[in-house]
């Protein structure tokens, strides 16, 4: 099964939108609970990426019976230093950002901690791509 | 009365057997506001962690965790939908907008709005036996 979804930079009323849909689509496919919360949670901070420092985005979900690939990719001001942006507590985040309760330099380490793989290339001044891929063993997808 | 009696045997039965609080013994303790999900306000909580940062929050593994906050806003419920947080403290009485309230309705989670600070609602709930994760 595929997905896509769109989001726009700044939308921060929408924010959290597509992990929601993914969440709902997972507990109709009886993805194991925890292994659906791990998956959305790594969503959710991915999206909140997007909102918070792209320009626009785009979410492909690609689920068989084995894992689910997330590819999330963004035209934005794109990521300079991704072993730097990878560090707790590293954050070019926005006041509004912070005062959504976000922008604390978690949001990479949550991502990468809440899934079985993480890619991220990034082109500064294009925009970022990271993948993301949870494997779904035991489960019938 | 016989309805009243119920209610007081479940407090009892969850404080006993379950060291778990009702989510409406919660609210009375912090001269608390259930907002929406009234009728999801017999559920029970265990533990509680108190958080504006939502990252911090969406490290949260464990089940029946109330989260205590002084922010209000959209972010705030998303992330509780998806820590399967099912009841939320707003501090201070901030102002929740009917988005915010709705979003809460359609996802299940209790709003309970406290006019005191995140200190002492933690303080408050903290002695009556709530559990912290960390």
């Amino acid at each position: 099964m595929q997905y896509r979804y769109k989001i726009a930079g700044g939308d921060f009323s929408n924010a959290g939108a597509v992990a929601s849909s993914v969440k709902k689509t997972l507990r109709q496919l009886n993805i194991d609970h925890r292994l659906s919360k791990r998956i959305v949670i790594a969503l959710y901070e991915g999206e909140v990426n997007v909102v918070a420092h792209a320009y626009s985005g785009i979410i492909d979900i690609d689920i068989d019976h084995e894992r689910i690939k997330i590819r999330i990719t963004d035209k934005g001001p794109g990521i300079v230093d991704i072993a730097k942006a990878m560090e707790e507590g590293y954050s070019t985040a926005s006041t509004q950002v912070r005062e959504m309760g976000f922008g604390a330099g978690m949001g990479l380490s949550n991502m990468k901690k809440n899934s079985d793989s993480m890619q991220i290339t990034s082109e500064p001044g294009i925009g970022t791509v990271v993948e993301l891929t949870t494997y779904l063993n035991g489960n019938e997808g | 009365m016989h309805g009243q009696n119920n209610g007081l045997l479940t407090e009892y039965f969850c404080k006993i057997y379950h060291n778990t609080m009702l989510i409406t013994e919660v609210a009375s303790k912090i001269e608390g506001r259930v907002v929406c999900c009234e009728n999801k306000a017999a559920g029970e909580v265990e533990y509680a962690f108190s958080s504006d940062l939502m990252s911090d929050v969406l490290k949260v593994e464990r089940e029946n965790v109330l989260l205590i906050t002084g922010l209000a806003n959209l972010q705030v419920i998303r992330t509780s939908e998806m820590s399967d947080i099912n009841c939320i403290v707003i501090a201070r009485n901030k102002k929740l907008n009917s988005e915010i309230i709705k979003l809460a309705t359609e996802n299940g989670i209790v709003l309970i709005e406290s006019p005191y600070s995140v200190f002492r609602i933690s303080g408050e709930l903290y002695k009556a036996g709530i559990k912290p994760l960390f």
